[in-house]
């Protein structure tokens, strides 16, 4: 449906009204990164619900992580399952078919060496709102050429080296790794529980509408894009009417609008607003959150602020857990060879 | 700039979301508290905290947003009150007032698109309405709604008109229009409900200039009036057309 540049976001620029934007599960864009080998915030490809296929004019190390897209792999007029969450070994010439997610909702392709476009405020990731960033600030469509590093034919080479330890499996003609990561950021059980804190306008509203807002389960809307996520479910009553001065907001900030839908602001949110903030979603639900198509449902568990801070934490260490892992790897001693 | 009665109301700090603090520094907006959150902003964000990712100043309130990692997950609160109390001596210090920005703006009718409707409810001319525009001594009290959209306040009281009842779906990039007390400035053809004076053929933002905002928070700002020709000129300049 759509495939942008993305990156760990453009910090610093809020107050002249330009967001972080950056990859809707950061995670899993850095757990891709590490895979091939990059630092955590070079440019990928975030592909939502269905994936394009990318013709490789050199060798390249590359990596697929967060939803499980099935893709498809032709090499040497072979086709191939392309395996996820490990990296991959691809040859000028080659083919990478990405169709649709069995789970989850976006994929993060990372490349070795990162894709080079030209930063916007310091960062390359893509806020099409304001068509700013990544590839000509917009998704990428059919007959785009994306230029990688300069020396990505030879990262792919030397990285890929590195993993020797662990041997190509040269019968099927993929050159890949034994091992996989397990995915993060996926969504286990549904209606998918995200856990927020309180919201500094939570007051605003009727006892039943926060019973409400809890107890019951919301639908996400097809209208949901990078900037909000909309929810559909019960119309929350506000208790005292009045409009609140525009004030800034943040990512997760769950808003009340005057129809009574709640909408979570995303990584494309914008930076101010003038809506009643019910909650916030915890920073480590976020590309949980993120993971989940229009039509699946969340329930909104409340939590305090002590809590989201030990579960942001945990998320954090469990990362670089997987990061470390990976680094072994390519640290690891080359056995004959 | 009324330090010393502003000292008497300490600023609420209140969590927004793990990630960020929200600095409440009063429930409505008045302009001398609102240049007050300009500087402390600017003050703020000079100091190049690690842990600080945004600074980001409102009509009556602003926002730090932190990096968690570089807090080691600790609540962001204390931290930013400290920053605040540091830059608050900034301030005294400082007395800082933002820059003088200079808005060329062309009035005429084939971009002053609601002047006629705003002199019927004000009971100006359409020259009064100009001139009283013109003459407004406008402030940007935020940025926000789109990268580089000002919030400026300072509008001549004789010219507040309510929200256009039907929004347009595009408006001209560079318009310039009012509403209550406030005039806005679009930078990209966006939805705006707002009452259009006159477009300036300025690029409001552009992420590839060294100073991508022609407003920040803070500036003052004055709108010069050009002519047809002039407005032809400078967007050929700058590429508006």
């Amino acid at each position: 449906m759509q495939t942008t540049v993305q990156d760990c976001g453009r910090h610093g620029w809020q107050h002249v009204g330009v967001v972080p934007s950056g990859a809707m599960d950061c995670a899993s864009l850095q757990l891709a990164n590490a895979l091939v080998g990059n630092s955590l915030d070079l440019a990928g490809l975030e592909i939502t619900l269905r994936g394009p296929t990318l013709l490789f004019q050199c060798d390249t190390l590359l990596a697929l992580a967060g939803a499980q897209f099935g893709a498809r792999l032709n090499t040497g007029g072979h086709e191939l399952p392309c395996p996820l969450n490990r990296p991959v070994l691809l040859h000028a010439g080659d083919r990478l078919s990405i169709d649709q997610p069995r789970h989850g909702f976006r994929a993060y392709l990372a490349i070795a060496g990162g894709i080079d476009v030209a930063p916007t405020l310091g960062s390359r990731c893509t806020y099409l709102a304001a068509a700013m960033g990544g590839f000509e600030g917009r998704a990428l469509k059919k007959g785009d050429s994306l230029r990688l590093a300069g020396d990505a034919h030879d990262l792919a080479h030397v990285r890929f080296d590195q993993l020797a330890g662990d041997p190509t499996t040269a019968a099927t003609q993929l050159h890949s790794v034994r091992w996989s990561v397990a995915p993060r950021s996926l969504p286990r059980d549904e209606p998918t529980a995200v856990r927020c804190v309180d919201g500094r306008h939570r007051h605003f509203f009727t006892p039943g509408a926060l019973a409400a807002f809890e107890a019951d389960s919301y639908r996400i809307s097809p209208q949901s894009n990078r900037m909000g996520y909309r929810m559909l479910g019960a119309r929350l009553e506000r208790a005292q009417a009045g409009d609140i001065l525009s004030e800034p907001t943040a990512l997760g900030t769950v808003q009340v609008p005057a129809d009574g839908l709640p909408i979570v602001l995303m990584a494309d949110h914008q930076t101010t607003g003038g809506y009643a903030k019910i909650a916030e979603v915890a920073t480590a639900d976020i590309g949980r959150l993120a993971q989940l198509r229009p039509g699946q449902e969340v329930r909104f568990v409340r939590c305090t602020l002590a809590e989201a801070r030990a579960l942001a934490q945990a998320e954090h260490q469990a990362l670089q857990v997987a990061i470390q892992a990976i680094r072994l790897k390519y640290n690891a001693p080359t056995a004959g060879h | 700039m009324g330090a010393t009665t502003n000292r008497q109301k300490p600023p609420t700090l209140l969590a927004l979301g793990d990630s960020a603090v929200l600095v409440e520094f009063a429930d409505h907006l008045d302009l001398a508290t609102n240049a007050r959150i300009q500087v402390l902003a600017q003050a703020m964000r000079s100091r190049s905290m690690p842990w600080v990712r945004d600074v980001v100043p409102a009509l009556a309130s602003l926002a730090v947003h932190v990096d968690p990692v570089a807090l080691g997950f600790t609540d962001p609160v204390e931290p930013v009150r400290l920053l605040l109390a540091q830059c608050l001596n900034d301030e005294l210090a400082l007395g800082r007032t933002g820059n003088l920005v200079h808005i060329p703006i062309c009035y005429e009718t084939e971009f002053g698109l609601d002047l006629d409707d705003i002199s019927q409810r004000t009971g100006l001319s359409v020259e009064q309405v100009v001139q009283r525009h013109q003459h407004s001594e406008f402030m940007v009290l935020m940025v926000g709604f789109a990268p580089g959209h000002p919030y400026l306040g300072g509008l001549a009281p004789s010219l507040s008109v309510p929200r256009r009842s039907a929004p347009r779906v595009k408006m001209p990039c560079g318009a310039v229009a009012i509403a209550n007390a406030q005039c806005v400035v679009y930078p990209f053809e966006i939805p705006g409900g707002w009452s259009v004076v006159g477009r300036t053929p300025l690029r409001v933002f552009d992420g590839n200039r060294r100073q991508p905002s022609l407003f920040e928070p803070g500036d003052q700002v004055r709108f010069e009036r050009i002519d047809r020709g002039g407005f032809d000129e400078l967007a050929r300049k700058e590429g508006t057309e």
